[in-house]
């Protein structure tokens, strides 16, 4: 083939580049080296074909005018946009000098590697931290509102993450003979076509839609979903709890539930201490001396006596009894004292008894005949899908609503069933992005992990996810309390325009640190205050590989970019100067340990392109837990402490927290902060989608940024009346911490008392260095958010429920 | 001007969800800077009785569009129709095409050229 030809190459998406969690086939149209166009492959079984808007810009994104191509090093004073193009040697030497100072007088803990959203860069970031030494590795969300809150809430209750099955495990998709069409799909908080969420594609709900399937949604926005449903729940933001906690109560009263599968799969059997102040779940070790901590407590009504749940074993120690699964029981403890204990589910049914319709409707502002439609609706059809978006991390009170939506499938038996909520792992069991610091690359010393920030402070930061807790790192910033932070390694993020909430902390503590280094591929507002600046490297001017959660993909390099890098490059190098004897000479060889559960190389991945795993693997539905492919011991069950579907969580007694859902107000609404509310009577929400954009990036794309030029407030006619205020007339959205000033966009979408401002945006096109920032002081609506409201737990934040007055801007 | 082409597109605006993959995917098929494109997307938001509201888009080609002729020449969809995350644009024949309107509500048939 001569070289002026056009070449077409099969990839995936990932990040850099579209922005989002990827995982879409294409094929790359190369000529003369570089991109020409970018396609949907018609063969991957993922898009079929499709493509976003944000993926068909890639020639504009990749050969954009404002491209980093080189590294840049700070000239001026911070803030001042002044910096001068430097070699990549002179890059590499000056970050290591500094860095290794930095590790030397002060400790490797005192620099931060801080991450964005679900890019690719959770395994390359970690490593690069733990090669440094330090354990503090963060995505800067505060309380880490971004799927961690569910993931964590799955993990423990059933000890792995569950997704929607559209089919996305089956070649042929909707076709295989084993796959089912949800009957419901219910969304919870989702606009779904802008999205392209949590390892997901959302448009699959459109598949769905054209086969059947009806839709029961769960927003206070109508999107275009919800104007589609069969019945849809307009929520108050926050209350999303008590929402699930109705649907439960009617389940439970009209018996919509599958009590088969709870009394097999749940631990609703276990017996829990009812007669002192806080229920906690009751153990071998409390009935003998030398019993068991880790085994569990039931009662046999056939012998009217008390039976071991041995968790080794998977099994009671005595053969053929059907537990208890109701009633309060007199019990002896090994110390002779007496103590009552209920079960799981009675303490279960208590819990939901009060969550009556008419209660629940008056928290979230849902009529309580729709409640008790929408539960029947759920749990009757068969099978039954539940979606859920990130307004469930993106709420303080984000553990117990995790908790209340995840026990919806389990209490329907909804979960690994084809067409209902599937067991999802990543294909062939190829950690690309690791969650707990056991899936990471490389491992740091007791002691040194012991000093992550945040760990001491909250269970489950310390138990389930690696990450430095962000609202204690940027407290930590200022406080210098328990030992001072210096530096920060900044990739894939912008906090200043994005992840962070009040963003002029974000900029007051970058700029205190000692030495900065970004990692992105334009200018950003955030890279604006760095020292060093580092260019990336697209998805298709890189090597690499997803398994988020099937297929397996390989992404290839296709072309080169200036001297752009890829962040996995830049990383390997850095890990090589920091850490002696660094186990990989090159990416090759760190793709190919990571793809060893595959028993592939690289090379071979990328000669497929893509891979399912095979029917009966471990990282494929359905039913596992009855076939033994879920625990470790290959014993049916699940990888909870337990062994079971931990309805009542032996995870959140031990860190303390309440063990059952609840409903908790959000720290700032008309019903917590009813003075507040009187200064500013609506409630402000932010976060939803924009096709066009991810997140805080493409606004310099011309193609995307077409389709919405200027950040919106969406606002109801009435409210908009009530104001004076016109469509399209720019307006300040205020509150106690801040001011933006945005378009109006007066939408019948949108709550009355409700309004929506749009996240992430800055004007590429506007002056760079402070003050002005790109104008992203102008817009950015985390000014109205605060840090340090993380919930109970370390996780959630009130991004979906704050308050605020909106009037029309002068002039 | 006479007409020059028997085909057309169909537009199921029933799931049209609105993202632009067809807007863009003209832009990139054939070199349009925006504001320019084959294809535009309107959007309609129609109160509802009881607090509701009905949400439609509708693609629209305009004047630019040549119906992909490069492209279905070597018997590729158009570049829109390919694209379109919701699998709601189809090409054909114009006299195909308008027998699929009897099948199911929500469509229209627009002959571009």
């Amino acid at each position: 083939m001569k070289d002026d030809e056009v070449k077409i190459i099969k990839t995936t998406t990932w990040s850099p580049g579209p922005g989002c969690h990827g995982g879409c086939g294409i094929l790359v149209h190369v000529k003369d080296n570089k991109v020409i166009k970018v396609e949907g492959d018609p063969d991957h079984p993922w898009n079929q074909g499709r493509l976003c808007s944000r993926c068909l810009s890639m020639t504009q994104y990749m050969y954009h005018k404002d491209r980093l191509k080189k590294p840049l090093k700070r000239v001026g004073e911070r803030g001042q946009g002044k910096f001068e193009e430097i070699s990549w040697d002179e890059a590499f030497d000056l970050i290591e000098h500094k860095m290794k100072k930095i590790r030397n007088d002060h400790g490797p803990e005192s620099f931060i590697f801080h991450q964005g959203t679900g890019r690719d860069i959770g395994g390359w970031i970690s490593m690069l931290a733990y090669a440094y030494g330090s354990p503090n590795w963060m995505f800067g969300l505060s309380g880490i509102s971004c799927y961690t809150p569910r993931l964590m809430m799955m993990s423990i209750t059933q000890g792995d993450f569950a997704v929607v099955d559209a089919s996305q495990w089956h070649e042929k998709r909707y076709d295989d003979p084993e796959y089912e069409i949800p009957e419901t799909a219910t969304i919870w908080g989702q606009n779904l076509p802008a999205t392209c969420p949590d390892g997901f594609f959302g448009h699959w709900y459109v598949d769905l839609m054209k086969r059947g399937t009806q839709f029961l949604v769960i927003d206070p926005r109508c999107t275009w979903i919800a104007s589609r449903a069969k019945l849809w729940l307009q929520l108050r933001p926050g209350t999303d709890a008590a929402l699930a906690l109705g649907f439960i109560h009617v389940m439970i009263k009209e018996d919509l539930i599958n009590m088969e599968f709870i009394e097999k799969w749940t631990n609703s059997p276990f017996l829990v201490r009812s007669d002192q102040k806080k229920p906690a779940l009751l153990k071998e070790s409390d009935l003998k001396v030398n019993g068991s901590d880790i085994n569990f407590v039931a009662h046999d009504p056939v012998s009217d006596s008390f039976v071991v749940w041995d968790t080794e074993n998977q099994a009671y120690k005595k053969t053929d009894i059907v537990p208890s699964m109701e009633g309060e029981f007199d019990i002896t403890l090994s110390d002779g004292s007496k103590a009552k204990a209920k079960t799981v589910w009675t303490l279960y049914k208590e819990n939901a008894e009060e969550y009556t319709p008419e209660k629940v409707s008056e928290i979230t502002w849902v009529p309580a005949d729709k409640i008790r439609k929408a539960a029947r609706m759920y749990a009757k059809s068969k099978p039954s899908a539940l979606h859920w978006g990130l307004p469930i991390d993106t709420i303080p009170s984000t553990i117990p609503t995790s908790q209340a939506i995840n026990h919806l499938w389990c209490l329907t038996g909804n979960l690994d069933n084809p067409g209902g909520n599937a067991i999802a792992r990543y294909a062939y069991d190829v950690v690309t992005y690791p969650y707990h610091s056991g899936g990471s690359i490389l491992s740091l010393p007791p002691e040194v992990a012991q000093k992550r920030i945040g760990m001491h402070d909250y269970g489950p930061i310390k138990d389930f996810r690696a990450w430095a807790q962000p609202d204690k790192v940027l407290e930590q910033i200022f406080s210098g309390d328990p030992y001072e932070v210096k530096g920060m390694w900044i990739q894939t993020a912008n906090p200043i325009a994005c992840t962070g909430m009040e963003p002029r902390k974000w900029r007051d503590a970058i700029k205190k640190l000692d030495f900065t280094v970004c990692v992105d591929l334009f200018m950003t507002p955030t890279a604006m205050l760095c020292d060093v600046i580092l260019p990336a490297a697209t998805f298709l001017e890189k090597d690499s590989l997803r398994a988020w959660w099937v297929p397996l993909n390989a992404i290839k390099k296709v072309v080169e970019v200036g001297e752009c890098k890829s962040d996995i490059e830049i990383n390997l190098e850095l890990c090589k100067r920091f850490m002696k004897d660094f186990p990989y000479d090159n990416t090759q060889q760190l793709f190919d340990t990571l793809l060893k559960s595959a028993g592939i190389t690289y090379k071979e991945l990328c000669d497929n392109t893509w891979m399912i795993p095979p029917k009966g693997h471990p990282s494929r539905p359905y039913f596992r837990y009855e076939k033994g492919l879920l625990r470790e011991d290959k014993k049916p069950g699940f990888r909870t402490p337990s062994g079971k579907i931990e309805l009542y969580s032996s995870w959140l007694e031990k860190w303390e927290l309440a063990p059952m859902p609840y409903h908790e107000e959000p720290p700032y609404s008309p019903v917590s902060t009813p003075d507040l509310f009187k200064d500013y009577p609506l409630i402000l929400s932010t976060g939803r989608r924009m096709g066009p954009y991810f997140h805080s990036e493409h606004r310099q794309i011309p193609w995307l940024r077409e389709q919405q030029r200027d950040p919106v407030l969406e606002i109801h006619p009435d409210t908009a009346k009530k104001y004076g205020i016109a469509h399209g007339e720019k307006v300040c959205v205020e509150n106690w911490l801040g001011k933006i000033t945005v378009k109006a966009l007066v939408t019948p979408v949108i709550h009355p008392d409700i309004v929506m401002a749009e996240h992430g945006w800055w004007f590429p096109e506007k002056e760079g260095k402070e003050p002005s920032l790109f104008g992203v002081w102008d817009v950015n609506v985390n000014q109205l958010i605060p840090m340090s409201h993380e919930g109970k737990g370390g996780l959630g934040s009130p991004i979906k429920s704050m308050l605020c007055k909106v009037y029309k801007a002068k002039g | 001007m006479g007409k020059s082409s028997t085909n057309g597109l169909l537009i199921d605006y029933e799931y049209c969800t609105g993202c632009f993959a067809c807007t863009v995917a003209c832009c990139q098929e054939h070199g349009w800077e925006a504001p320019l494109s084959g294809i535009k997307v309107m959007e309609i938001v129609q109160d509802l009785p009881k607090d509701k509201a009905y949400l439609t888009f509708l693609p629209f080609p305009t004047e630019l569009c040549v119906l992909c002729s490069k492209r279905t020449r070597k018997g590729l969809d158009p570049a829109c129709v390919q694209h379109c995350m919701a699998n709601c644009l189809t090409y054909g024949k114009l006299r195909d095409l308008s027998c699929e309107l009897e099948k199911k509500p929500r469509m229209v048939l627009w002959s571009p050229r």
